[in-house]
């Protein structure tokens, strides 16, 4: 159980996927824009991201092991996620209208968010059991819409501030990350190793 | 053709216009050598994934042309990750879970849309080398003043001396997010006064 603990508290904030390994910059970049959408995509991540680590461990450790097919765990892997993302997309558009409205124009983007793919692979090279792998992908998520909450309030202050032109957009988003990376890494005492 | 390529090297720089493939940009380049080492690998792997599917582009349902790139891709990443660590098992360590990850890397399955698929295949071959080379020197720069900064090192020769104290932020993750900041307003500058 304090394992667990652990796991959550240093996924969220230690290393935090954005800030510490650089994973789902692109959407970090691409939709942090307003706060509404953030956490729609946080919320997408969140829930695919849990599925698709849990589904994986069973895979891998009920299938591709057994078999001896690890070689094959990244094309295993991507196409878990894939296809997780199209039956979620599916049976939300099915059953929840207005959890449809808000999440599932963020589904698809999810397919190539790095950090679902990355979640997985840290999983197995960090031989997870199965609780601290749901609990890695849990926590990763939360993580991810934390990140893009504060970001995506801070950009929406931004708006009305006058920033030299060469530096309106990504390239203030990325400076920004920078400082929010350098912020971050005070909590690494919180946990000693 | 010498078109195709060479937008790829600057009027369409993959990192800094197209802000594509940044958790690779960002992870690996804490020194030039190593950024050197990803732009090989996702050269090998773009050319060979937009070749296949410039071949094949026919004969894949439009339905599932995502989930057919990105397996043709994840291939590609696999034999890479294999051959890394059996002959340069050094560079597979420096490089750890971000050679797995070029499978999510959105330049590749960005050129298999947005070009290959609609090209044929001489055409891809420039695109994906250009689109390739552009991205490992854009590493490399990236990489290169990291590294000065951060270790006070050229490719891995010490040039500043022992006086120099490193800046350690620079091989820090913040360090590459304020560095890549940096280089893409220096772009978007030379772009507005039309370099």
């Amino acid at each position: 159980m304090e394992n667990l603990i652990l796991i959550f508290i240093s996924t969220v904030l230690i290393n935090n996927l954005v800030l510490t390994y650089f994973l789902g910059i692109c959407p970090f970049l691409g939709v942090s824009g307003k706060l509404e959408s953030s956490f729609g995509m946080g919320m997408a991540v969140t829930f695919v991201m849990t599925l698709a680590t849990s589904i994986s461990w069973l895979i891998y450790h009920f299938v591709l092991l057994p078999w001896n097919m690890v070689f094959l765990q990244y094309v295993i892997f991507i196409l878990v996620i894939a296809s997780l993302v199209q039956i979620v997309e599916m049976f939300i558009r099915k059953f929840s209208s207005p959890l449809y409205q808000s999440l599932g124009i963020y589904l698809p983007l999810i397919t190539t968010n790095c950090s679902i793919l990355g979640v997985a692979i840290f999983m197995v090279t960090r031989n997870y059991h199965f609780a601290e792998a749901v609990v890695f992908g849990f926590s990763g998520g939360l993580g991810f819409a934390l990140v893009l909450l504060i970001m995506a309030g801070i950009r929406q202050e931004l708006e009305y501030a006058d920033v030299p032109g060469v530096f309106k957009g990504a390239a203030l988003t990325l400076i920004i990350a920078g400082l929010l990376s350098l912020i971050f890494m005070g909590f690494s005492g919180l946990v000693s190793s | 053709m010498m078109k195709d390529f060479l937008k790829g090297l600057w009027s369409q720089h993959p990192i800094f216009r197209q802000l594509l493939g940044m958790c690779p940009t960002l992870a690996v380049t804490t020194s030039a050598e190593n950024g050197i080492y990803m732009g090989l690998a996702v050269i090998f792997v773009l050319v060979f994934s937009s070749l296949v599917v410039a071949l094949i582009k026919k004969f894949i349902p439009h339905q599932v042309r995502i989930a057919v790139y990105t397996v043709i891709i994840a291939t590609f990443v696999t034999i890479v990750h294999i051959f890394l660590k059996a002959q340069y098992p050094d560079v597979s360590m420096a490089l750890g879970p971000y050679v797995p990850l070029i499978i999510v890397n959105c330049i590749i399955l960005g050129r298999c849309e947005a070009f290959a698929s609609k090209h044929s295949v001489s055409t891809t071959l420039y695109d994906a080398l250009g689109m390739g080379v552009g991205f490992t020197w854009g590493l490399f720069i990236l990489g290169s003043i990291r590294e000065f900064f951060g270790s006070g090192t050229v490719l891995g020769v010490a040039v500043l001396g022992s006086a120099y104290n490193p800046l350690v932020v620079m091989i820090l993750p913040a360090g590459a997010f304020l560095v890549l900041g940096f280089l893409v307003a220096i772009m978007n500058g030379l772009e507005r006064w039309k370099i």
